[in-house]
This record gives structure tokens, C-alpha cells and sequence, in this order.
């Protein structure tokens, strides 16, 4: 069975159509790739995923480890394994990032019916993984992403990727607002998350990020469709050819 | 649907009728006759022994009281209350003078116990006794001056406060056994004529706490008192006066919450605080009376006053309040800085959900040199609910040096209910440095849609998001209270988000 396989899905906002029949099946291991221009529908796919409101699904379906994953509410869908790394994280002031990561985590345990972490257990387990990731302590005592740069919001995200262990990772434009070392250090994090039993979908604009992510899969979406799949060699063509041959193509 | 959206459709159908704290217990009580008039007045000093002197002060002020009207001037709507159609006076028929814990009403106690908050005092209440010299700071004594339907029941640690001479009372029995101390302050900060309200509950005030602490004392303990409405169609008139003599400290902590009422109640409270010289006071309220139904009925109508005079140099007054009940708020925690170098401070919380309506803030008043304040208040408005910061910040003329920065901010929940901020701000004197700084913000979808995707649920994520704005305040609170407080603000939010 698939981890995720998407069928056919239509999504409106507002009205307009944005995903007119998307298709795309990921299988635990795998790392997907999905290029495209703007306004093409990868945010809005990776938003429909996840649950954010906003967004009507008229057709098709979605199904995670075969659940159909529509009739779940976001934090459903979290308990069960999906993350989210967002583009552009939000800031939550007075709430200690620390805070943040155990009550998160602590809900998707109780959700999935697992026991609560203890306090001394949860600063062991953040201890160890914040080291892994190379993560300063004293951002753990900071508000959640209040006055970040846009590095450490990234690895912010990938430290809660760590913790939470989700099965699917959607990584929506991570490379957004990084420079280049930055964006290496997030890679690196991600990179040391990839498993087996982990799947992730790169959601990016530029073939850069895939030189440190490198992707099973790539898949490049225009107008609202997947429009052509292939293996990383596909985000080098597109790096020197561009979006316009597609845009006939959908 | 959209997480906003969704909440707002919640809020519209928020059960105010689960209101935790809505019961009532069954106890006779000793009723005045309805309504006011001076055989009210006198009834009511009757009935606490009371001297000449405090019958001739009650009388002055109800007189002058029938020579005023009620203040219109708040961003708040009600009808109009018909003062005939009230109880003034209701105590606990006392079967006994109660010399022991274990004679208080089981009823009494029972209440105590369902209200989960004072579980700590309810252990205490039952005879749980401090170890002197024993000090442990994790588990810092409280001393609760149980205040049931106006009548204190229930005075605990009497001892060992009196051992350090402070004094902790009921103020009925300060008027008799300290008249002295009660003569010299009593009206003091807060004189008999100064607002309707105040005038009106200086005639009619039924109990109270009475804290006077000597020179160079540190209050051993956190004073609490635990206020409750609980006669139906009563009144509730509490009388606080706070003395803290040259360079002692006090921490004080006001509780409240009341059970479920259709009709409204009136609830015309007085404190005053006076700080000596080097004295600190620092007056926490917790408060959480019935907000009233999901259609906006019923509910308290708080109408308070309640000031501090820094009456000496360095002297320092603190107040923090968190406000999460009453249909109505009007409340405005005030500190007269007179004294030379002294200090107000005002924290707030003030939530309203439902049809709440809250008109509350400060006045910073800087009359002694180089006095500073700082104010800082957090609204958050749910529901359909009015939340108004009203603030008054002066300085008169030889109020040189004085400084003050005020922080405001409001937090929305929802799109149909309101945030304001009214800030006064009057220097006369060239030297003075004022800040004011004001926010407004809604809970956004997107920070909102961040938590869920965590795991968080929707109730939650408002639940963190608030308290997160609120922390500022909420560290202000005395560690014992500040996670009950953090509880109530969840509790008091849970309809804002189904």
C-alpha cells in the first residue's frame, strides 16, 4: 500500500479552481520532488494535505497509509503522521519555543493514544535531538520563531520534524528567503531525517535545493496538473529549459 | 470552514449556562429588609455591633449618596438598576461565635471544595496546621480570610500573622477591636464622597478584610480571601482597607467566583490601599464572577473602586487583576503616587466572551517628585463581548521627573466583538516623560492553522496563543496563583472555541 496516493483531486478557493485532477503517489522511502512555476498549485496541494481551511475539494480523493485523510481534521492528520514544514513559519510570542514542542508533541501522543512524555523525559528527548541538528539551546527558550532569521525558522522546522517523526514530510519552498549556507544546514537536517519508513515531497521553485535534497522522484506541475514525472535528471532540464514548454502542455 | 469562522460560529453558540462555578449552596441567612433607606443603614450596623462613629459615617454617606447619580460614562449598556428592588444585607445565620474550624457550616466548606481552585485552602481550612520556623518555599503559606455571603466564617493563621503583628481581620470586628486604626484610614484613599458607587457601598458595606501591617514587618504570607455571591438578589458590598506601615511589605490575593444567577447581581466593592514610607503592597485579583447566559442574561455587575495611596516616599503599589467574569466591569485600579520616588504598576488581563461588556483600566496620578508608574494591560474579547481599556495618566505640577509607560494591547477573537483603548493622558508638569504604546490584533488563521498542523487542537492553540499574549501579566502573579490563573483563562476561553 501507498503511504499517500492522491487521486484525481480538485480544490477550489474562492470559487476558482486551483488543482484541476492531480494525481501523485508517494511510497514510504521515497522523496518526491514537485517543481513548478507560481500559481501552479504546489502550495495549495501541500495546504489541502495538511488540512488548512480555505480550501474546497470537489473531486478525487486523498488516502494516507489507506485512511482517506479529507474526513480528518488537521491535528487528526498530524497525530497520524503528516508534517507540514512551512514556508514561511509563524511567530507565536510569549510561548517558549520548548513549550511549543511539548505540548505538540505531547497532543499527537495523546491523540495516538501513546503515554504523555514527562517533563524530565521531554527535555532528554529534545536534548539529544536539538544536538543531532546542531540547534542552539537558547533558541528552545525563545518565543516560538519570535525574532528568528529565516535560517533558524528553518531549522526550527526541521528540529520539530525530528521530534514529532512523522511518516510524510511536505517541505513547502524551504528554500525561501535561505542564502546558500543556511539552506545547507536545513538540507543537511532534513537529509539526516530521510528513511526507510519516511517519505518527503520537496515542494520547491529551483532546481538548487535539489543538488543537497536530492530526489527519487521529480514531478513538475503547471496549471493545476502534474505534467510530466521523471528522476532528478528532469529538474536539470527544467533548470536549463524553464517552465514555458509545460505551459502548452497543461 | 475557515478556523476563524469556525470559532466565531462557536462563540455565537457559547454556554455560558456550564459556567463551572454555577451552584448554590443551601444555608439560611439573616436578610435585611429590601431595598435602602437609613433603617437599612442601620440594620446593617446593628447587626455587626458596630459603634456610634461607624453608624454616623454610614449615615453621612447614604445621605449624600441620594444626592447622586450613576456615572453614564463608560462604554457599557444595562438597564437601568432599580436600588428599591435590592437586598443589602445578607450573612450566614451564625448558629454559634465560631472558635474553631471545624465548626464552620459543612455546606460552607463543601462549596469551598467544589470550587477546585482553593483546594490548598481547603486542606488548611481543615486543619492542616503550619509549623512555624518550618519554611518551605515550595509550598509558601497562605492565610484565607474566608469571606461567605458578606459574613467572614473563617479567619486562619491568626496566630502566627499575630505573632509578627500584622493584623488580618474581618473588617466589622477592625471597626471594634482597632477603631483607632479603622478611623485613621477608613475613607482615606477613597473618601465616602467619591463616586456613586463607592458612596453607595460606604453606606451599606457588610464585611471585608481588614490587614494592617507595623513598621519594618515583612508579611510572613500571602493573604487570600475568597469572595462568593451567594444570597439570591443580594448586593455583595465588600470593604477592603490595606495599611502597610513604614517599610513593611503585603501581598494580597482577592479570589472570587459566584454561582449561576438569572437576575442581576450588583456587586459595588471598595478597596483602599495605603503605603507608608519604603512600604510595599502588592494586590492580586483573581476574579471570575457568573458572566451571565448564552443570550447575555443574568451575570454580575461589578462596579469597583479601588485605589492605592503611595502616602509616603518609596513607597510602591502593585496591581495585577485577572478579569474573566461579571456581565459588566467597571474597575479601574488606581495609585496616587504622593509620596517622593514612589511607584505605581497596574497588570491586567481582562477577557470577556459572550456578552460581556468590560470597561476597565487605571489611573496613575503623579504628584511626588520622581514618582514612576507602568501600566500594563492585555484585552482579549471573544464572542460579542465589549472590552474597553480606559486609562488616566497625570501629572501635576510638582510632579517633577515623573515618568510612565503604558503598554496596550488587545487581542480578538472572532469578528464580532469589540477592542478600545481610551487613554487620558494630562501633564502640567515640562519634566515629565510619558510613554503609551497600543496593539490590536486578531488571533490569525495562520498562526492558528501552525498550531493544529502540530497537533494542537483548535481549543488549544486559541488556549496557547492567549496565554502567550498574556504572559507578561501573568508573571506578575504570585507563583501559587499564576497557574490557577492560566487555568481560569483556558477555562474562561473554552466557549470561545466550541
Amino acid at each position: 500500500m501507498a503511504l499517500l496516493e492522491v487521486k484525481d483531486l480538485k480544490v477550489r478557493v474562492e470559487e476558482r479552481e486551483i488543482l484541476h485532477g492531480l494525481t501523485l503517489t508517494v511510497n514510504e522511502g521515497e522523496v518526491h520532488a514537485i517543481m513548478g512555476p507560481n500559481g501552479s498549485g504546489k502550495s495549495t496541494l501541500s495546504h489541502v494535505i495538511a488540512g488548512k481551511p480555505g480550501y474546497e475539494v470537489t473531486d478525487g480523493q486523498i488516502l494516507f497509509k489507506g485512511e482517506d485523510l479529507l474526513e480528518m481534521d488537521p491535528d487528526e492528520r498530524a497525530a497520524k503522521g503528516v508534517f507540514l514544514a512551512f514556508q514561511y513559519p509563524v511567530e507565536i510570542p510569549g510561548v517558549a519555543t520548548m513549550t511549543f514542542l511539548r505540548t505538540a508533541l505531547n497532543a499527537q501522543r495523546k491523540a495516538r493514544g501513546e503515554s504523555e512524555y514527562s517533563t524530565p523525559d521531554f527535555l532528554k528527548k529534545v536534548r539529544e535531538v536539538s544536538k543531532s541538528l546542531n540547534v542552539p539551546q537558547d533558541m528552545l527558550k525563545r518565543g516560538v520563531n519570535v525574532g528568528f532569521s529565516g535560517g533558524e525558522k528553518k531549522r526550527n522546522e526541521v528540529l520539530q520534524m525530528a521530534l514529532f517523526e512523522p511518516s510524510l514530510c511536505i517541505l513547502d519552498e524551504m528554500d525561501s528567503g535561505l542564502d546558500i549556507d543556511a539552506l545547507r544546514i536545513a538540507a543537511d537536517g532534513v537529509n539526516a531525517l530521510r528513511s526507510p519508513k519516511r517519505a518527503m515531497v520537496v515542494i520547491t521553485h529551483y532546481q538548487r535545493l535539489l543538488n543537497y535534497i536530492v530526489p527519487d522522484f521529480v514531478h513538475v506541475m503547471s496549471r493545476g496538473r502534474v505534467v510530466k514525472s521523471g528522476d532528478k535528471e528532469l529538474a536539470l532540464e527544467l533548470e536549463a529549459s524553464g517552465y514555458t514548454q509545460f505551459e502548452d502542455a497543461a | 470552514m475557515p478556523a476563524v469562522q469556525e470559532t466565531v460560529e462557536r462563540v455565537k453558540r457559547i454556554d455560558v449556562d456550564q459556567y463551572r462555578y454555577g451552584f448554590e449552596t443551601l444555608i439560611e441567612s439573616d436578610k435585611a429588609p429590601k431595598g435602602l433607606s437609613e433603617e437599612t443603614v442601620k440594620f446593617i450596623s446593628e447587626k455587626k455591633n458596630e459603634p456610634a462613629w461607624m453608624l454616623q459615617w454610614r449615615l453621612e454617606a447614604y445621605r449624600r449618596w441620594l444626592t447622586m447619580t450613576e456615572p453614564t460614562w463608560a462604554r457599557v449598556d444595562y438597564p437601568k438598576i432599580d436600588f428599591q428592588d435590592l437586598y443589602y444585607y445578607a450573612a450566614p445565620k451564625p448558629k454559634k461565635t465560631i472558635t474553631s474550624l471545624d465548626e464552620i457550616d459543612p455546606e460552607i466548606l463543601k462549596t469551598y471544595e467544589k470550587l477546585g481552585i482553593p483546594l490548598r485552602e481547603v486542606a488548611m481550612l481543615e486543619g492542616v496546621e503550619p509549623k512555624v520556623g518550618e519554611d518551605d518555599p515550595a509550598r509558601r503559606k497562605i492565610a484565607v480570610d474566608a469571606v461567605f455571603d458578606s459574613v467572614s466564617v473563617a479567619t486562619t493563621f491568626k496566630a502566627e500573622l499575630k505573632k509578627a503583628g500584622v493584623i488580618f481581620m474581618p473588617i466589622s470586628e477592625a471597626i471594634r477591636e482597632h477603631p483607632e486604626l479603622v478611623q485613621k484610614y477608613l475613607g482615606s484613599v477613597v473618601p465616602t464622597s467619591d463616586n456613586f458607587y463607592a458612596t453607595l457601598n460606604s453606606a451599606v458595606f457588610s464585611d471585608g478584610s481588614f490587614v494592617y501591617v507595623p513598621p519594618g514587618v515583612r508579611c510572613p504570607m500571602e493573604l487570600s480571601t475568597y469572595f462568593r455571591i451567594n444570597e439570591r438578589n443580594t448586593g455583595q458590598f465588600e470593604r477592603t482597607l490595606i495599611i502597610a506601615d513604614k517599610g513593611s511589605y503585603v501581598s494580597y490575593l482577592e479570589g472570587c467566583t459566584a454561582p449561576q444567577r438569572d437576575e442581576n447581581q450588583l456587586h459595588a466593592a471598595v478597596v483602599e490601599l495605603v503605603a507608608h514610607d519604603d512600604a510595599e503592597i502588592k494586590y492580586s485579583t483573581v476574579q471570575n464572577w457568573y458572566p451571565g447566559n448564552s443570550e447575555g442574561k443574568g451575570g454580575i455587575y461589578n462596579f469597583v473602586t479601588k485605589r492605592g495611596d503611595c502616602r509616603g516616599n518609596h513607597s510602591k503599589i502593585s496591581w495585577t487583576q485577572v478579569e474573566t467574569g461579571s456581565a459588566i466591569t467597571w474597575k479601574y485600579p488606581s495609585c496616587i503616587l504622593r509620596g517622593d520616588n514612589s511607584r505605581g504598576e497596574f497588570y491586567s488581563i481582562a477577557i470577556s466572551n459572550g456578552y460581556q461588556q468590560v470597561d476597565s483600566g487605571t489611573k496613575m496620578i503623579h504628584l511626588g517628585k520622581n514618582t514612576s508608574s507602568r501600566i500594563i494591560s492585555k484585552g482579549i474579547a471573544a464572542g460579542m463581548s465589549q472590552n474597553t481599556y480606559r486609562g488616566l495618566v497625570t501629572a501635576h505640577r510638582k510632579a517633577t521627573g515623573a515618568r510612565n509607560f503604558t503598554a496596550c494591547d488587545s487581542l480578538l477573537i472572532g469578528d464580532k466583538c469589540g477592542a478600545h483603548t481610551v487613554p487620558y493622558i494630562e501633564a502640567k508638569n515640562s519634566s515629565a516623560t510619558f510613554e503609551h504604546e497600543a496593539t490590536t490584533s486578531k488571533i490569525s488563521e495562520d498562526v492558528l492553522f501552525y498550531c493544529v498542523q502540530r497537533g494542537l487542537s483548535q481549543e488549544e492553540a486559541v488556549g496557547l496563543v492567549v496565554n502567550g499574549f498574556v504572559k507578561d501579566v501573568l508573571q506578575q502573579l504570585p507563583m501559587e496563583f499564576a497557574v490557577e490563573a492560566q487555568k481560569l483563562i483556558s477555562i474562561s476561553l473554552e466557549g470561545s472555541v466550541g
